[in-house]
């Protein structure tokens, strides 16, 4: 027996040697380093590896065997130690980093649609989803559109200039007049009438003109949306539960709504519509002025008159519309107190929509 | 409208208490459902609480007094009280405060008081110490048989806790304006009888359906003169009826309690017992009438017809009117006297010179019918609306005028002597017209609701109308009555069906569109550049469409005039929103807000070829508080292109009114047509419109035009799979080429393969030469189906620059 180390012998001291090498890195870097040490090209075991060579035959596969699972072992550990190094270090440049968020300089850089325009499309949106569409047409109208054909009688107030905005430009004339600001846009369901067959199932929105002088609920010009119906069989009962499905979907499931008896040239039977009031549900308030209703807009089955005026068969089809203001929805939705500050611009406001 | 509870009382007997809250509430909805919504419902209370009536037994003067004497009344017993009022005597029953009552309008109660000896245990009250009339010249004489000895004034017909209700009263419904229109509506409703009762005789013949619900008979026999007493219309068409009465041997004076009172409470004031009578009447029925004070009238007959040039009236209200101004259209119909002196403005106001006053012992009383549409012209151009043209306005029931009359007599009747005389009249018009068929099945169809059989019948009649059989099956012939010239059409009768029987008896009915509901295209076109704009941290705003006139100039556009604006400064349509934002930014720098980012989507309008009008849909962007507000105003328009999908358009520099001469590109779709403009206002206009010197950018963009223009293709292309190559370009191009005309050079030459272009660098300076700046460009290769070759990239390099250089836009820089 020689007391030369046994293969087992070396590869152990060479195994602890290397382990603690390792453990002893506090960098990768030195981790790197301790590694090469042992498994790089000229390391320990490459120097053990050359030396097989000098060994007997029969021992040469046991050593190379030994070398192997040597080298699998460091390589391990290395890579166990790598990655707890890379976590601590990782963990310390990223600490190096932090700051506070909050401190960030800066606003927001989103604008805001306005009040009404919010409201508009929220209407809009409603009625599409009752299988309506959205019809538009011009704010200057003549007479004949704004008035004769919806049945305003001559001598109706709306017609003198005390009311309607006219304008200092010669009218087409004829049968159409002269030429004003739509004071509504109950012409939009003429022209829709006059363009197309029924059935007609379409909101016209849009910003009318009265010669109102601005106070906190009045302004000369304002927002409209008027929903008009004209089908075979169309009946009253067919407009309330209408503005009942939009009361609820607009206002809120609990708010209710009710028709009672009003006059309107371009509908007959015609119909006040009411809410009930939005902000003490009914019960009579200082906004409804105790009767626990809003008035909400006016209402009713379109006119024989109207539909002789654009060549339909008032026998064959029946149709309603009812129609109320946009600004009042939004003031009621935002609770803004005055009209006023609808056309003000005010950022301050504008922000906060 | 303003009706009292015990004035309705008197035709329906509701058998409501005035402080029966629940039920006043219930009779308000019931009101509101029959279309007379209440604006106001107002509780009152009882008249002059503890003051009783007394009969004059005694008057004695007061030794060393002479403005008073003692007087000893009668309540039950007798009490002796001291008066300073001589209007009366013995045997008169009048009002009496006893100590501890509290009249109207005073805070102390009454007290026992000593004068010159004699103790007055109380005090004699005139018309305005109860609050009865405005008279304190005398007592209050209480005619006989309107009150008990003793009895309290609060306890008086129409005296007592009362209950006014303010109603909105639809403008085809004249009938509405009268006591007994509202108290006809509510007893159909309610299912109760329409009596007025046996106060009146008048009333009692009306509500039998004599005369009220179908008119007197012999309208047509009035003769038109009796003993002197003449009536002749002139025009037909304004006054087709013209009845007038002679009433004589009048005591004018305070009128019965419970007239002045209800006048009061329905916002008359009540004047004396001719006058009061009349207005009276005239809310109980619906139908003006004038008194004239006969002895001062040049005769005893009246003539209705156009004013004539030159003649004028000094009417009661104190003002004189000239009638008929030179040029006027049509004159105004007035009502002239016998000397053809004009007395009054027909249906309007009567003149001073006739009035009634406390003298007055004869008077001429007037009940016409004008046309609606007369008296609405008078009224509006002599801007004087009276209770009695509102209601002549919308029109009064031609065949109540008998009845007004009668009812007029025997309110004098009630209230002292009169004497009825010649009652004279003209009539030139038809009593009815035709009788409208209603067909019960459409009635069902159009209300959405089955109508019962007799169902029409039972809601109809007990309004008037009466119902005969139709010519045809399934149909009926109704004959309106006088009071409702609304109801014309078969539809106006399905109107009145419905509202008796109750809107809300009409269930809903939830009916649904065949078609899919939806915006078009250009709806959403218009959402996503709203969208957009916020995106791009700008606040829209809502400006006015009429603006001053004096706000556009130097914009260069003719505005369209209005030409009746509510202030005559701010007379013109908008021919752009720049004047609108603009306002708006200056109120908010005004405020110290340093950075705004403003927009407004809207129509514009202007005066286009031949004088007609144009309106279009137009978006604007103002952009101040910015560094290089002009280029801010581009990216903006750049992120717009790109959010709704159009195909690249050119910024050619042009001069625009209002906009900085050398800071504005026109926008122009790649066919050349115009979108709008960019850049910078003018600075001079920027610090009068925003009243600080701030440099302002803007956008306007015409959507018309937007949405026509072309966009890019909706089918994306993939992107290449192999690597892209890369290569920058910097030219030195004179200032006089703008940099998109270079670029688009460098995209044709480029060709398919080129993916990007990006401009990244501007450089003017020491290295290039004056008048020229550099312009650099970054380029993007790729094929779909191979890498590029060097090759190939050099071949576009070479293409490109030779197409620049070929163009004699520029020159490469090396």
């Amino acid at each position: 027996m020689s007391d030369t180390p046994s293969a087992q012998e070396i590869i152990e001291q060479t195994l602890m040697r290397a382990e603690q090498a390792l453990l002893a890195a506090g960098t990768v870097a030195e981790l790197d380093a301790a590694e090469s040490q042992v498994l790089g090209r000229s390391g320990e075991i490459a120097g053990l590896r050359s030396g097989i060579a000098a060994r007997p035959v029969a021992e040469r596969p046991h050593w190379g065997k030994l070398l192997q699972d040597c080298r699998a072992r460091v390589g391990t550990l290395a890579a166990q130690r790598r990655a707890k190094l890379w976590a601590t270090e990782r963990a310390e440049r990223l600490a190096g980093e932090a700051r506070d968020l909050s401190e960030v300089l800066g606003e927001a850089v989103i604008g805001r649609r306005h009040a009404v325009m919010q409201t508009w499309e929220e209407l809009e949106d409603i009625f599409v989803g009752m299988g309506f569409v959205v019809a538009e047409g011009p704010e200057i109208e003549d007479e004949w559109h704004n008035f004769d054909a919806l049945n305003t009688p001559p001598d109706h107030p709306a017609r003198a200039a005390q009311d309607s905005f006219y304008l200092d430009v010669p009218g087409p004339g004829g049968r159409e007049g002269a030429l004003l600001l739509r004071t509504h846009t109950s012409p939009v369901q003429i022209r829709l009438m006059e363009n197309q067959a029924p059935p007609i199932w379409a909101v016209s929105p849009g910003r009318v003109y009265r010669r109102d002088t601005p106070d906190a609920s009045h302004l000369p010009y304002f927002h409209q949306i008027e929903a008009l119906v004209v089908d075979e069989g169309i009946s009253f009962a067919d407009l309330a539960g209408t503005i009942d499905s939009f009361t609820r979907a607009f206002f809120g499931e609990g708010v209710k709504s009710r028709l009672r008896p009003a006059y309107f040239p371009f509908t007959e039977p015609s119909a006040e519509f009411d809410i009930s009031c939005t902000v003490c549900s009914g019960k009579g308030c200082r906004t409804c002025h105790g009767v626990g209703w809003l008035e909400m807009g006016g209402s009713g089955m379109v006119d024989p008159a109207v539909f002789e005026a654009v060549g339909l068969d008032p026998e064959r089809w029946s149709g309603f519309a009812f129609g109320f203001g946009i600004d009042r929805c939004a003031l009621m939705r935002r609770g803004i107190p005055d009209l006023r500050l609808l056309v003000e611009n005010d950022v301050r406001f504008l922000s906060q929509l | 409208m303003r009706v009292t509870l015990s004035w309705l009382e008197e035709f329906v007997p509701l058998g409501i208490a005035a402080e029966d809250a629940d039920s006043v509430a219930e009779l308000t909805a019931t009101l509101a459902d029959l279309g007379f919504v209440a604006e106001s419902v107002k509780q009152v209370e009882p008249q002059a609480p503890g003051v009783v009536l007394a009969k004059v037994q005694e008057i004695t003067a007061i030794p060393g007094a002479d403005r008073i004497r003692r007087v000893v009344v009668d309540i039950g017993e007798a009490v002796e009280v001291v008066c300073g009022a001589w209007n009366f005597s013995v045997g008169d029953v009048v009002p009496l405060a006893l100590p501890g009552v509290v009249l109207p309008g005073s805070q102390e109660p009454m007290q026992r008081r000593k004068m010159r000896g004699v103790v007055s245990n109380g005090m004699l009250c005139s018309g305005a110490e109860v609050g009865l009339a405005e008279d304190a010249a005398g007592l209050l004489i209480v005619p006989p048989g309107h009150g008990l000895v003793g009895q309290e004034v609060s306890s008086l017909r129409g005296l007592g806790r009362d209950v006014v209700f303010d109603l909105e009263v639809q403008a085809n419904r004249p009938d509405g304006n009268s006591v007994v229109g509202i108290a006809r509506d509510l007893a159909a409703r309610l299912g109760l009888p329409f009596n007025p009762g046996g106060s009146s005789a008048v009333l009692s013949a009306m509500a039998s359906g004599v005369s009220l619900h179908r008119g007197p008979s012999g309208a047509a026999e009035l003769p038109a003169e009796s003993e002197g007493v003449w009536v002749r219309s002139e025009d037909a068409e304004a006054c087709p009826r013209l009845l007038a009465r002679a009433i004589g041997k009048l005591k004018v004076g305070p009128s019965l309690p419970y007239v002045a009172r209800r006048l009061g409470l329905c916002g008359m004031r009540p004047l004396n017992s001719v006058v009061d009578a009349s207005n009276y009447v005239m809310l109980e029925l619906g139908q003006p009438t004038h008194p004239y004070d006969m002895a001062r009238l040049g005769g005893a007959g009246l003539v209705a017809r156009r004013a004539r040039q030159g003649e004028s009236i000094k009417t009661i209200d104190g003002s004189s009117r000239e009638l008929c101004p030179p040029g006027t259209q049509e004159p105004p119909c007035v009502i002239a006297d016998a000397s053809g002196e004009v007395v009054s403005v027909a249906g309007v106001m009567g003149g001073a010179s006739s009035e009634i006053s406390i003298e007055t012992t004869e008077v001429l009383l007037e009940a016409a019918h004008f046309s609606a549409l007369a008296v609405a012209r008078s009224s509006r151009r002599m801007g004087l609306r009276t209770e009695a043209s509102l209601r002549y306005e919308k029109s009064c029931d031609p065949w109540v005028l008998e009845a007004a009359i009668a009812r007029i007599c025997e309110l004098l009747a009630e209230s002292g002597s009169s004497h009825d005389g010649p009652l004279v009249g003209v009539t030139n018009m038809a009593r009815q017209g035709s009788p409208v068929p209603l067909r019960q099945a459409r009635a069902s169809a159009l209300l959405g609701t089955a109508l019962a059989d007799g169902e029409v019948e039972r809601l109809l009649v007990p309004m008037g109308f009466s119902i005969g059989k139709g010519g045809r099956p399934g149909s009926v012939d109704v004959e309106v009555p006088t009071w409702r010239p609304d109801v014309t059409r078969e539809v106006d009768l399905i109107e009145e069906i419905a509202r008796q029987r109750g809107y809300s008896s009409i269930a809903p009915r939830f009916r649904r569109a065949e078609q899919v509901g939806g915006l078009t295209p250009r709806q959403r076109f218009r959402r996503r550049l709203g969208l957009t704009l916020v995106s791009l941290g700008a606040l829209e705003c809502w400006t006015p469409t009429i603006v001053g006139s004096g706000s556009q100039d130097g914009l260069g556009t003719k505005p369209v005039e209005v030409a009746n604006p509510l202030v005559k400064e701010e007379s013109a349509l908008r021919t752009s929103l720049l004047s609108g934002l603009s306002a708006a930014a200056a109120r908010n720098l005004a405020r110290g807000v340093g950075r705004l980012r403003l927009f407004e989507i809207g129509r514009v309008f202007g005066v286009g070829e031949e004088e007609s009008v144009k309106e279009r849909e137009t978006a604007a962007l103002l952009v101040i508080g910015e560094e290089d507000v002009a280029a801010q105003a581009v990216l903006a328009w750049r992120s717009i292109e790109a959010a709704l999908g159009l195909q690249r358009c050119r910024l050619a520099r042009t001069e625009a009114p209002g906009m900085h001469p050398g800071r504005c590109a026109e926008l122009r779709a790649p066919d050349g047509s115009p979108l709008g403009v960019v850049g910078e206002m003018d600075p001079d206009l920027a610090e009068k419109l925003l009243g600080v010197p701030r440099r302002a950018g803007w956008l306007e963009l015409d959507l018309d035009r937007l949405w026509a223009s072309p966009r890019r293709a909706e089918q994306v292309v993939a992107p290449s799979r192999f690597p892209s190559a890369e290569f920058d370009l910097a030219f030195t191009v004179s200032e006089e080429v703008a940099a998109y005309e270079v670029e688009e050079v460098l995209a044709a030459a480029a060709g398919s393969a080129l993916e990007s272009l990006s401009l990244f660098d501007v450089y003017r300076g020491a290295a290039v030469e004056a008048g020229e700046r550099s312009l650099a460009w970054h380029l993007r290769f790729a094929e779909q189906d191979h890498t590029l070759t060097d090759a190939e990239v050099s071949s576009y390099r070479q293409t490109c620059v030779e197409a620049v250089e070929a163009a004699g836009m520029g020159r490469l820089r090396s």
